[in-house]
């Protein structure tokens, strides 16, 4: 009905084009310092076997909830750069529980989900409350926050940590045997398995879009975001849609580290995957906040991950090199998007100005309407 | 002496403009909005380029690709809305961007003195803008453009923010410009004042010169039917339809501002069914801030509202609007619309609770699908489809659009914010018709507006406001756009009763 080819393409040209951009730039970076160009280029796009697969699509499981989380935020101009923070207070939370076990298998895993979604929501909305009390900028509190929860969890981590012997692992209990999830075998030739929260992730992924789309309250949130002036003239109280949509960016973000303590590390410690929030907000900004987009995105960014593995081995350059491809794509991706709105902008006005300059045709002289 | 040729085809707002003006000429550019003035005055500044076409000054042929080659070829440009910092003073605003020129100190002010002098401006640079008036904060726009060596002043819609006597006065300087040897470029669709300070006239309709005519030998009429390519519409009401029963009331309204003083003070106001209650006053003297109140936007510090016999004084803005406050903002782009939704989610903007709408707690698109449909064939919203981003529409369609939304709602008082500003003639009349037929059903509206004629034509009652209080009560049929001129500023004593207002808190 409004599918336009034009539109389209160029919605699907702009990361295309950053994907170019990246490459020819980190070829150049490559080639400066006189690093392997093409060996390089061979190893990140040589096929990935069964078990790197399964690790792509475990990554991009993690990636998409963070950058899910992040997006939440975004579709209503806040900036929650803090998931950060706040997976990881919620992984801890939600590890020291389920590690007690007071629960049976099953019941544990929920009811600790929910604990770790508490832990992210409670930790946001501390930026939350400063912003719609005292004004204070969510992108300012959040990365506070951050180094805040770095902090606190390092601190009760020590307190809490089950020593083991042989072992200098900071670990808190592990989770009981009932309560970890074993995974699905869905790519075939892989020993390996991908998360059975990859469930949670497509729950996450529907009711996002659902919520956002087709309900009121997603309604608000949108108008809040394209136009904070016109949402308050609408009746939408602004502060409490900040501190609704903060809060739920939060207890989304407290999902982050679940599969990964449910499928894989059993526990939470030193050892637990960081920086996945910062990850998030790059992968909410490339798949343009739309479920879809953010999973595609998530998938990618989990390819470069795991295909910049064997950087090392195959072509001798640091595998941080994915960095900087990362880097440059954001970049690129960021500027395109810009590029695109606007041109979609023009191209929408002068389509318009175009058809109605044909229906004028058509019609009498519009001054009898008068 | 060769003046100035411009022609740009191919533009989709503008097409096969071509005009000339004559150097020390006041030249009018008149025409409908939506008709592509702006459009052409972004042109001329630089700040958008022609597909095709030239412009041509002094037999040179320019290319302007920013304002500052515009403002190297000597073409300056003055927007409606002011672009100066209140917490600078007038030289400070003045040298701001343009410090090579004479530096920022001693030099600069000596040039702002001549320029002010010469051009009989008025303006002193030490000054801090936000004691300005709006006429004097227009002069100092004015003497900012000079500044920088325009020999080709744009003016867009100068005196859309001034009341009568200041417009006397813009004039005034206009011809003292014009004396000077320098060429302004007025832009209106205030056919009167067009037709008193213009040398020439040019006509734009629909993105093109219809025709250059020379106000000697035309009158207001045959220039707007020039305009609309029709008939001109009068806001006139018909009979009054006011009956005795109250929709609003206003109780003593105060509104404390920062600094000690009120934005509003003890405003009483009675809305009755079928009346429309008209306020004038010079922008910024507490109509934005009645309307917030009214609307729910703000608390006011003391004072209650009533709808019927409700106290809405403690309701929020989504309550007060479900209980039948219909709004149509000032400021559309910013208050009334998102620019980059469709059409249809625009329809539900204001109204997220209410069918059409939705359905319990979910969006009913296909409903407000239709109802958008339904709206744009009924209020004659021009549009290709109702997918289309409100931004991409023209004001006057935007306008009605948010008219039609609104009335869509049965409600009982209309808040209707400057209902035709930045409209075009066409809309205009439908927007009238609209409110008139509204007050008919018995419908109480509150009409605040800088368009005088509208107010006298539309309103069964006009208050002034001045600072913040109702200062006047007029009868439309008897009153003058003077007289109602010099009590927006005050110049008819109504103030004096409180001439500790600016300063201390009231009370």
């Amino acid at each position: 009905m409004k599918l336009d080819p034009k539109r389209a393409l160029m919605t699907l040209a702009a990361p295309v084009l950053a994907l170019l951009i990246a490459v020819v730039l980190t070829s150049l970076v490559l080639f400066a310092l006189g690093d392997p160009v093409r060996d390089v280029w061979i190893t990140m796009l040589s096929a990935p076997k069964p078990r790197q697969i399964t690790n792509i699509v475990n990554g991009a499981i993690v990636l998409y909830l963070s950058a899910i989380a992040v997006a939440v935020g975004f579709r209503m101009n806040l900036f929650n750069i803090g998931v950060d923070g706040q997976y990881r207070v919620a992984a801890f939370a939600a590890a020291i529980f389920a590690g007690q076990g007071w629960l049976p298998g099953f019941l544990n895993i929920i009811v600790a989900i929910l604990i770790a979604m508490l832990a992210g929501g409670l930790w946001a909305s501390i930026a939350a409350y400063l912003k719609v009390k005292r004004g204070v900028s969510e992108v300012i509190s959040t990365i506070m926050l951050n180094a805040i929860a770095t902090g606190v969890v390092a601190w009760l981590l020590n307190k809490v940590a089950v020593k083991v012997k042989g072992s200098n692992a900071t670990n808190t209990q592990e989770i009981p045997e009932s309560s970890q999830l074993e995974g699905f075998k869905l790519i075939p030739g892989a020993n390996n398995r991908i998360y059975t929260l990859l469930i949670l992730a497509i729950i996450v992924g529907f009711l996002y879009w659902f919520i956002l789309g087709k309900t009121r309250f997603g309604f608000d949130l949108r108008a809040t975001g394209r136009s904070e002036t016109a949402a308050v003239a609408s009746g939408v109280k602004v502060p409490r849609m900040v501190m609704t949509s903060m809060i739920a960016s939060g207890a989304l973000a407290g999902l982050v580290g679940m599969p990964l303590l449910f499928g894989l590390d059993h526990s939470y410690g030193t050892t637990f995957q960081a920086g996945l929030g910062f990850a998030g907000i790059g992968i909410a900004l490339l798949g343009r906040n739309h479920p879809v987009g953010i999973a595609l995105a998530a998938l990618l960014w989990s390819y470069l991950d795991t295909q910049s593995n064997a950087l090392q081995i195959r072509a001798g350059v640091a595998p941080e090199l994915v960095n900087i491809i990362q880097g440059i794509i954001l970049f690129a991706i960021v500027i395109a998007y810009e590029l695109v709105r606007r041109a979609d902008i023009r191209l929408e006005q002068s389509k318009v100005a175009k058809e109605l300059a044909a229906q004028r045709a058509v019609r009498t002289p519009e001054g009898a309407q008068a | 002496m060769a003046g100035i040729t411009k022609r740009f085809p191919g533009v989709v707002a503008n097409k096969d403009i071509a005009f000339k003006v004559r150097r020390g000429t006041v030249h009018a550019l008149c025409g409908e909005n939506g008709a592509g003035k702006s459009t052409l005055m972004k042109i001329l500044y630089g700040v958008q380029r022609p597909d095709e076409g030239t412009i041509t000054i002094e037999g040179n042929r320019v290319d302007l690709h920013s304002p500052a080659d515009a403002i190297k070829v000597g073409i300056g440009m003055v927007f409606q809305h002011f672009m100066l910092a209140d917490n600078l003073t007038v030289l400070e605003n003045v040298v701001l961007g343009a410090e090579k020129l004479h530096g920022i100190g001693g030099a600069a002010r000596t040039e702002i003195k001549r320029i002010s002098k010469e051009y009989g401006l008025r303006v002193n640079p030490d000054d801090l803008v936000a004691d300005l008036g709006v006429g004097d904060r227009q002069r100092v726009e004015i003497l900012k453009v000079l500044y920088r060596g325009a020999r080709i002043l744009i003016l867009d819609e100068p005196t859309a923010v001034l009341v009568p006597q200041e417009v006397e006065e813009l004039f005034g300087n206009l011809r003292e410009l014009k004396a000077e040897g320098l060429t302004v470029l007025f832009i209106s669709h205030k056919l009167d004042e067009v037709l008193s300070v213009a040398d020439d006239i040019t006509v734009i309709r629909r993105g093109t010169t219809v025709a250059t005519v020379d106000p000697k030998t035309v009158n207001a009429r045959q220039l707007a039917e020039l305009m609309v390519g029709s008939e001109l519409p009068t806001p006139e009401t018909a009979e009054s339809t006011v009956t005795d029963r109250i929709v609003m009331r206003l109780t003593d309204i105060t509104l404390a501002g920062g600094e000690g003083r009120n934005l509003l003070t003890d405003v009483d106001l009675d809305i009755h069914a079928g009346e429309v209650v008209g306020i004038a006053g010079v922008e910024g003297n507490g109509q934005a801030e009645l309307v917030e109140v009214i609307m729910g936007m703000r608390e006011p510090t003391a004072g209650r509202v009533f709808l019927g016999d409700t106290d809405i004084s403690d309701w929020g803005v989504r309550e007060i609007r479900e209980a039948g406050v219909g709004y149509i903002p000032e400021d559309r782009h910013r208050h009334g619309l998102l620019l980059e939704a469709p059409l249809w989610e625009n329809r539900i903007l204001g109204h997220q609770t209410e069918a059409p709408n939705v359905k319990g707690q979910l969006i009913d698109a296909k409903a407000a699908k239709a109802d958008t449909e339904r709206i744009v064939k009924e209020y004659d919203v021009r549009t290709p489809s109702i997918f289309v981003t409100a931004g991409s529409l023209s004001g006057g369609n935007q306008q009605k659009l948010i008219v039609g939304r609104e009335m869509s709602h049965n409600p009982k008082v209309l808040v209707a914010s400057h209902p035709t500003r930045g409209v075009d003639v066409g809309a205009q009349s439908s927007i009238w018709d609209l409110i008139r037929k509204a007050r008919h059903e018995g419908l109480g509206v509150l009409l605040i507006s800088a368009d005088l004629e509208e107010l006298i034509g539309l309103s069964d009652t006009i208050k002034v406001i001045l600072r913040g209080r109702l200062t006047g009560e007029f009868d439309p049929d008897h009153v003058t756009s003077q007289d109602l001129g010099a009590a927006m500023t005050g110049a008819d004593g109504s103030h004096d009763e409180h001439p500790s207002d600016t300063t201390g808190a009231a009370r």
